[in-house]
C-alpha cells in the first residue's frame, strides 16, 4: 500500500532522512521508534506531504505521489494526527469534526461513529476544543483524521504528555481502529504500548532504518542497542521481516 | 438636540463603516493578509458603476447587479493568481504588494478619469429624509444603507458560523497546517475568502459613492476608516467591526457638530484612545472569530 524508495531528506545542511526505504502493506499496524532526532517525524510528513524529500520516492496504492500536496494525499485516504495535536482550538470539538471531513471520502466514518469510539467528547461537541483535558483533545485529533475516512492513518506521538490511564484508554481505541482494517502507521515513544499495538516494528538511527521486525522477534536488548546506537556498524542489521 | 441629530447622523454612517471595514477583517483574520489596497479597490468598484451609468444610463442601483458579481470573480482570481504568491513569503510580502496594487490602481484611475470628482446621482433619493423633529432626521439612503450593511454582516455572521464553506473558512484562519492537514483546498479556501471581502467591499465602495463625492484617491481615507472601525471593535469579530464603525461614525458626526473640520480629527482621537486603553478592541474575543 505504501511504498518509500531510497528517500533523503535534509533541514538545511542536517540531513534528517538518508536513502531510506520501507514498505508497508494493506491492514499492516507499523510502529516507528527511534531516538529524538532520528527522522521519525520527518517520516510522517513525507508521507503526509508536508514536507518534500530532496531524493527518492513515495508510492501509495501503486501512484507515486512524491509531489503531491497534503490536501491531495488527504483525498486519496492518507491522514495525519499530527504531534501536539493541532487543533482548531476556537472551534467546537463537532466542528473539528466535521472539518476533518473537508476531503468528502465516502467510508465508514462519521460523527457517530466517532463519538461511539470516543463516548467522552460526544458530552462536549458543543465545547470550544481548547478546552478540553489533553486526552480528549488528542481523541479530538484522532477523530477529526478518522472524519476523513483514511485508509493509511498516521499517528505522531499521540501518547506524548497524557497520563499512564489514559494512554491505555487511547490505545484501546486505536487497537479497535487497526482490527476494523485502517492500515496504521504510529510514531511512538511509549515501547510497551506500540509493541502491543504493531505487528511491525521499525527502529530508526540517524535517518535510517536500523531495525526491522515483528514484535515478537525483537528483544529489549536489541531495541536498546538499535535505539541509542551503541554497537551500530553502520549497516542495516534486519531483523525478520514479513 | 442638535446633538443627539449628529449621533443619529453617525450611527447611520458607521453601518458604512462597517460594511466596508468586513472584508479587511475577513482578509486577515483567514490569510494574515493586511489589505492596503482595500479602500482603492473600493473606488476602483464605484468608477466601473460610474463606467456602466455612463454608457447604459438608468438608476446607479442597478449597477450592483453588475458590479457585486464582476467582484465575486475578481476577488478569486485576485487571490489564485496574485496574492497568494506572497502567503508563504513571510508577513511583509503581502503589505508590499497590497501597497503596490494600491498605487497601481489609484493612477490607473487618474490617468483614465482624471482628478474630478464623481458621483452617483440617485436624483431626489440622495437628500430624501424623514424628521423625526425639528433637529433629527433620518436620511433614506443612510438607512437603506445601514440596513443593508447590518444585513450583508448578519449574513457574513450566519455564513462563517452555519456553512460548510464557512467552516473550512474558519478553521484555516485558526491553524492553516492542520487544515491541509484535514485536506481543505486551502488555495480554494483563500480565494473564497478574498471573493467575499471584494464583494463587500464593492458594495460598500458603491454606498460610498452615492452618499459623497470621490476621486481616485479617496480610497486611502476610506481605509483608513475601516482600519479603524476594525480596530476600535476588536479583531476578528463582526459585530465588533458594525460597533467600531458605529463608534467611529458617531465620534466623526459629534466632532462636525463641534466644529465642521474636525470630525475626521474626532474620529481619529477617539480611535487613538481605544489602541491606548483598550488595544483588544470594545468587543475582543465574542462571538465567532472571522
Amino acid at each position: 500500500m505504501l511504498k518509500i524508495e531510497g528517500v533523503t531528506a535534509h533541514y538545511g545542511q542536517l540531513i534528517a532522512l538518508d536513502e531510506m526505504s520501507l514498505e508497508l502493506g494493506a491492514g499492516q499496524t507499523l510502529a516507528v521508534v527511534g531516538a529524538n532526532g532520528a527522522g521519525k517525524s520527518t517520516l510522517l510528513s513525507l508521507i503526509s506531504g508536508e514536507k518534500r524529500p530532496t531524493r527518492g520516492r513515495v508510492f501509495f496504492e501503486e501512484q507515486d505521489i512524491t509531489n503531491e500536496r497534503t490536501s491531495q494525499r488527504v483525498r486519496r485516504g492518507i491522514s495525519l494526527v499530527p504531534e501536539g495535536r493541532q487543533l482548531f482550538g476556537s472551534l467546537t470539538v463537532e466542528d473539528n469534526l466535521l472539518t476533518g471531513a473537508a476531503a468528502k471520502r465516502k467510508g465508514e466514518w462519521d460523527l457517530n461513529a466517532v463519538y461511539e469510539l470516543f463516548p467522552l467528547i460526544r458530552d462536549k461537541r458543543s465545547r470550544q476544543a481548547e478546552s478540553l483535558s489533553g486526552g480528549e483533545q488528542q481523541a479530538v485529533a484522532i477523530g477529526r483524521a478518522l472524519m476523513a475516512n483514511p485508509s493509511l492513518l498516521l499517528l505522531d506521538e499521540v501518547s506524548l504528555g497524557l497520563a499512564p490511564v489514559i494512554i491505555q484508554d487511547l490505545y484501546v481505541r486505536l487497537h479497535r481502529i487497526a482490527a476494523e482494517g485502517t492500515t496504521l502507521l504510529l510514531v511512538e515513544q511509549n515501547i510497551s504500548e506500540a509493541f502491543s499495538l504493531a505487528s511491525q516494528i521499525v527502529c530508526l538511527l540517524e535517518g535510517r532504518v536500523i531495525l526491522r521486525g515483528a514484535p515478537s522477534d525483537i528483544d529489549m536488548g536489541t531495541l536498546r542497542d538499535a535505539y541509542f546506537g551503541s554497537g551500530y556498524s553502520g549497516s542495516q542489521q534486519k531483523g525478520e521481516t514479513k | 438636540m442638535i446633538w443627539a441629530n449628529a449621533v443619529v447622523q453617525g450611527i447611520l454612517l458607521g453601518g458604512l463603516y462597517a460594511l466596508f471595514a468586513c472584508g479587511l477583517s475577513l482578509m486577515f483574520g483567514v490569510m494574515r493578509i493586511v489589505n492596503l489596497a482595500h479602500g482603492d479597490l473600493g473606488v476602483l468598484a464605484a468608477y466601473f458603476a460610474v463606467v456602466l451609468v455612463n454608457n447604459f444610463g438608468g438608476n446607479p442601483l442597478w449597477s450592483f447587479a453588475t458590479v457585486i458579481p464582476v467582484a465575486l470573480i475578481f476577488g478569486y482570481f485576485l487571490q489564485r493568481w496574485l496574492l497568494d504568491h506572497t502567503v508563504n513569503s513571510g508577513e511583509f510580502s503581502p503589505i508590499l504588494v497590497t501597497f503596490g496594487l494600491s498605487i497601481v490602481i489609484e493612477n490607473l484611475l487618474q490617468v483614465r478619469f482624471g482628478a474630478n470628482s464623481q458621483y452617483l446621482n440617485l436624483g431626489n433619493f440622495t437628500y430624501a429624509s424623514w424628521h423625526i423633529n425639528r433637529f433629527v432626521y433620518v436620511g433614506k439612503l443612510s438607512l437603506v444603507i445601514f440596513a443593508v450593511a447590518v444585513v450583508i454582516l448578519a449574513g457574513l455572521q450566519l455564513f462563517l458560523a452555519r456553512t460548510r464553506q464557512g467552516r473550512l473558512l474558519r478553521a484555516t484562519a485558526d491553524n492553516p497546517r492542520a487544515a491541509a492537514l484535514c485536506g481543505v483546498n486551502a488555495k480554494h479556501t483563500r480565494a473564497v475568502a478574498t471573493s467575499i471581502a471584494m464583494a463587500t467591499v464593492a458594495t460598500g465602495g458603491l454606498f460610498f459613492a452615492m452618499t459623497t463625492s470621490f476621486v481616485p484617491p479617496s480610497g486611502s481615507s476610506y481605509l483608513i476608516f475601516a482600519f479603524e472601525s476594525v480596530i476600535i471593535g476588536g479583531l476578528g469579530n463582526l459585530w465588533g467591526t458594525l460597533i467600531g464603525g458605529i463608534v467611529l461614525g458617531v465620534s466623526q458626526g459629534l466632532g462636525n457638530q463641534f466644529n465642521p473640520a474636525d470630525g475626521i480629527l474626532f474620529g481619529n482621537i477617539v480611535f487613538l484612545m481605544i489602541l491606548a486603553f483598550r488595544p483588544q478592541g470594545l468587543l475582543a474575543g465574542a462571538g465567532a472569530p472571522t
